[in-house]
């Protein structure tokens, strides 16, 4: 659990880590590329989770991060194309993308309970993350007004998900 | 089919037609970036409540108490009579951060 849990933090520490040291700030091109690719990795996971999932609330919490996450992403889509932004992939991105298959992976071979388990554990975690992440870097360094309100409406929403996650997970037990 | 029978009806039903809007009130809750407004509202047994979600997410006003549990679908509005009274914390069962508070007299 920890190992999983140290994963995403890994990558996202890399906001504050040797990719973007010597002050540099996360250009609004990268932070949408950021923003929609941590979207993208918990649609995934999400998806898995409704394959995989044995308790119907861990299943029904899926589906509400896929329709949330597509949500987010969907404005976020908007949002450039309106600005005229191209994301730009780097290595923050490309950190999280690879972190997050191996931890697709990892999950795939679990079963049942044991699963369920794991999937809200890593989804606390990575939100968690998320949240630490928009908090201190991506928000701060957003330029455009624009990216900054929707990022703060997108903190909200997965501050909500890290909660709901919790409550999923407590009734588990 | 004789009138006769149905005229009770008829008089609860006209009577109920009357009676129940002059006291009833619609009050008009609405969420927007994940924040219900206003935070605390005032009403009473029968008022209905407009639930206004301005937000792309979906969302529920759901009672912790259980008394009532509302979804609400985005860009939506949906309406709901109160039909208990108390005070009465609701939360989004989505999005638990998101908080307010109804108070409902008699």
């Amino acid at each position: 659990m920890l190992i999983r849990l140290s994963a995403a933090i890994a990558a996202l520490s890399l906001l504050t880590g040797p990719a973007l040291a010597q002050g540099a700030k996360p250009t609004d091109p990268q932070i949408a590329h950021i923003a929609y690719t941590a979207g993208v990795i918990d649609i995934a996971a999400a998806k898995q989770a409704i394959d995989k999932a044995g308790d119907k609330d861990v299943k029904a919490f899926a589906q509400d991060m896929v329709r949330d996450h597509e949500a987010v992403n969907k404005q976020a889509l908007d949002l450039v194309k309106k600005l005229k932004v191209t994301p730009e992939d780097n290595d923050t991105s490309k950190t999280l993308s690879k972190q997050a298959a191996d931890k697709l992976a990892e999950l795939a071979k679990l079963k049942g309970a044991e699963y369920d388990k794991a999937y809200l554990a890593n989804e606390v975690a990575y939100h968690k993350a998320v949240n630490g992440a928009l908090e201190t870097q991506l928000i701060p360094s957003a330029s455009n007004a624009e990216l900054k309100s929707l990022l703060q409406t997108g903190l909200k929403i997965f501050q909500g998900h890290q909660q709901h996650a919790e409550q999923v997970a407590a009734k588990l037990k | 089919m004789r009138p006769g029978r149905y005229l009770p009806v008829m008089a609860a039903l006209l009577f109920g037609m009357i009676a129940v809007p002059a006291h009833a009130a619609t009050i008009q809750i609405t969420t927007t970036d994940l924040v219900f407004a206003p935070a605390e509202v005032s009403a009473k047994v029968g008022d209905t409540i407009e639930w206004i979600n301005k937000d792309v997410f979906a969302h529920t006003a759901t009672a912790r108490n259980g008394d009532f549990d509302v979804n609400m679908p985005p860009k939506k509005t949906v309406t709901s009579v109160l039909t208990k009274a108390g005070t009465v914390e609701y939360y989004c069962r989505y999005h638990p951060n998101m908080k307010a508070m109804l108070t409902i007299a008699p």
